[in-house]
């Protein structure tokens, strides 16, 4: 093996392979060959490093430099200068990594990271996740090792309920205990499941983790088996990841090429093996029951527990299924102890929790928390604020099936109960942040949307219930919302909640109960008044001319595409309502900001 | 995979891929390679380092590179940076010579007086 001086770490990311880290690979690879020194400096594929939003990222170590929104054209720059002439291209790196005396600052010190803390995510973005030489390097498959040699099942099982780890895919529940159940089940056959299927909006944490650091998932799968007592896993992932099924499947032939899977696992007589299952992307396939028909080559349709899985899964055998982020934390517990997993986070919460943190907000991307951290440090300290400077108005967790967190609960510590307590869940993992300029009803509207177009359609109370939420909805936003409608809605997402068969259904009213409970006054001006307190529903908006700041012009006129606006020359102009198709050119086209919403 | 023991073999020999990738506090040899150290030879010298680090093996070393230090007459130049210990400049460098700093200065903590500026100002 060749020792490089220099590490020029390429972010291969979804977010940063679509705005061209490809490109930017293929580049340094010429430039480094042109100025011959493709010997003393290597260039590594990694998995996401967080910061998506200012991509495609390098970093090249020892220097630690941190380069955001690369170019091809830049690449030649950073090698003849940097790598050749040892020195930085100071107008490259990321603004906040650089300190005021002008040295580079360490990672940990930059804002965006200072407040993290990488459990999951933590060979994310260090190591070459195609490459399991580099993972066995950080420690990896040593859990595994230690696993199948020191320890019984017994052992292994007790080590996780005592770290306190609860599932990451959103519920919530103790993973040592759902461990315990499966391992207690009676069969023969066994089975480990990985949920991958990470459908929420807007979220990607599960596909992150799967891209920069697929070993890891593989490990504690091996791991969950050797606990439970299966030789056999599946990890269902959904086909829209390409990137993801591609590591994964790099990562299983590799792992079976070094005998971390197959038979015989480090000579105890262990066999594992693992097998990918592609999902079509529908929405339900996350539910468990649904996700285990589906692996079984069914219809993705969920069935009413019990028997819970753990008794009756696929192929009607007893069935571990945790999520992506779940396994992830497994190899660190049992390597670092359960004591020191539990000294992170909240008496109830333990450990990190990845977010995907998107909408309005400065620093979009992956960050890892310690549970318990609140939400006002995730969006002014880590997230960099709201663009603009405009105000927070609330923060949605959970996607389709969680709710909204209005400003007076930014100082909330982030953990399962505080949140569920004030009508959201931790869900997954994504969150939304929106600013004065988001209209409430019509984010509720949007995920009720969601939820109705991925319905199953198995049982009623949410193929039919849900419809007819929406189309409340759909009537209140386009100005034509009746007295008594925000009752109708809390009675009809009262009932869905309680009648619906799956998680989908019972969780799908969330959004809008939640937006209701905070956001009422919204609610009724949309219906009592016909306004949009955000000027966001286009229906009820109007565009109107103010008479004192009208020069009388004439451009609005020459653009309305409808001939909506008349008037004389150098007097106030007007426009006709029943003509205008509230488009905006007038306001865009007018000097004067004569042109108003409301 | 058979044993414990072939896992750790495996780790060891990966370690160095990525290593360099942490933050670490150990020694820094820093070769200038502007065009004067270049064009009297500062390639083979850096070369030179890098074979050393990796032969010894060691963990904690880095080898990087920075522009003209100031002192053409003197490159091939390196300035090797201990924790904790004032900057030793050394000059006039061939891989030789890097071979023995390496050995005396980088390992066993003697840095080599004779390579250095001090001792070539003298003469």
């Amino acid at each position: 093996m060749e020792l490089y001086r220099a590490h020029v770490l390429v972010c291969g990311g979804t977010g940063c392979t679509s705005s061209g880290s490809v490109g930017i690979i293929d580049r340094f690879n010429q430039e480094l060959e042109k100025h011959h020194i493709q010997n003393e400096v290597k260039v590594v594929r990694t998995g996401c490093f967080g910061l998506c939003e200012v991509g495609p990222i390098v970093i090249v170590y020892p220097e630690g430099a941190f380069y955001s929104r690369v170019k091809v054209e830049d690449v030649p720059e950073i090698v003849e200068e940097h790598l050749v002439k040892g020195r930085i291209v100071k107008r490259l790196l990321y603004h906040d990594s650089v300190a005021e005396d002008q040295t580079i600052k360490s990672l940990d010190e930059v804002g965006f990271y200072k407040k993290q803390m990488r459990v999951a995510l933590r060979n994310c973005g260090v190591i070459d996740p195609e490459n399991i030489e580099e993972y066995i390097a950080v420690d990896g498959y040593k859990a595994l090792g230690k696993v199948l040699t020191e320890m019984t099942p017994e052992q292994v099982i007790e080590i996780i309920k005592a770290s306190g780890l609860r599932g990451r895919g959103g519920a919530g529940f103790p993973t040592g205990l759902k461990w315990e159940f499966t391992r207690k089940a009676p069969g023969d056959k066994k089975f480990v499941c990985c949920n991958a299927d990470e459908g929420d909006p807007g979220a990607f944490m599960d596909r992150s983790i799967l891209e920069g650091d697929p070993h890891s998932v593989i490990e504690a799968m091996a791991i969950a088996g050797y606990a439970v007592g299966a030789d056999q896993g599946y990890i269902y992932v959904r086909a829209e990841y390409p990137i993801a099924v591609k590591r994964l499947t790099i990562a299983i032939a590799q792992a079976r090429e070094y005998g971390l899977l197959g038979k015989d696992i480090f000579g105890t007589g262990f066999n594992f093996d693992i097998e990918l299952r592609l999902g079509a992307g529908a929405f339900v396939c996350g539910e468990e029951t649904a996700l285990i028909a589906s692996i079984e080559g069914r219809r993705g349709e969920p069935r009413p527990r019990p028997p819970f899985p753990a008794v009756k899964g696929v192929f009607s055998k007893p069935t571990l299924l945790n999520n992506v982020e779940t396994y992830a934390n497994i190899p660190v517990i049992i390597l670092k102890g359960p004591e020191w997993f539990s000294s992170i986070g909240t008496e109830k919460s333990k450990g990190t929790k990845v977010f995907a943190l998107g909408g309005k907000i400065n620093n979009t991307g992956l960050v890892e928390i310690p549970m318990g951290t609140t939400l006002r440090e995730i969006v002014y300290e880590i997230g960099g604020g709201i663009p603009g400077g405009k105000k927070f108005k609330a923060a949605q967790t959970g996607g389709p099936s969680g709710g909204c967190i209005p400003a007076e609960y930014l100082d909330t510590p982030i953990d399962y109960e505080s949140l569920t307590q004030i009508g959201s869940m931790m869900g997954s993992g994504g969150l939304i942040i929106m600013d004065e300029d988001t209209c409430m009803v019509d984010i509720a509207r949007f995920f009720l949307d969601f939820t109705v177009s991925e319905s199953c359609g198995k049982c009623p109370p949410c193929r039919i219930g849900t419809r007819r939420m929406l189309e409340i909805l759909d009537r209140i936003v386009s100005g034509k919302g009746q007295e008594g409608d925000i009752e109708k809605l809390e009675l009809l997402a009262k009932n869905i909640k309680a009648s619906a068969l799956c998680g989908l259904g019972q969780t799908a009213p969330n959004p809008v109960l939640s937006t209701i409970r905070y956001f009422r006054d919204e609610y009724e001006a949309h219906i009592k008044e016909k306004r949009c307190p955000a000027g966001v529903c286009q229906a009820l908006l109007q565009y109107v001319i103010i008479p004192e700041l009208c020069k009388g012009c004439g451009l609005c006129a020459r653009n309305c595409p409808v001939g909506a606006i008349s008037g004389e020359l150098k007097k106030p102009y007007s426009i006709d309502p029943d003509k205008c198709i509230k488009c905006g050119v007038c306001m865009e086209k007018c000097r004067f900001n004569a042109v108003k919403k409301q | 995979m058979k044993s414990l023991k072939e896992l750790e073999e495996i780790r060891q020999r990966a370690l160095e891929s990525v290593n360099l990738r942490k933050e670490r506090n150990g020694t820094r040899i820093v070769v200038g390679m502007g065009t004067c150290g270049i064009a009297a030879g500062a390639r083979p010298v850096l070369l030179a380092f890098l074979e050393e680090v990796k032969k010894r093996n060691l963990q904690d070393v880095i080898v990087t590179q920075t522009g003209c230090i100031g002192m053409c007459r003197f490159e091939p130049m390196a300035e090797v940076y201990k924790p904790g210990e004032d900057k030793v400049t050394y000059v006039k460098l061939t891989p030789e010579k890097v071979r023995r700093i390496v050995a005396e200065h980088i390992v066993n903590g003697r840095p080599v007086t004779e390579f250095t500026i001090g001792a070539a100002d003298q003469q």
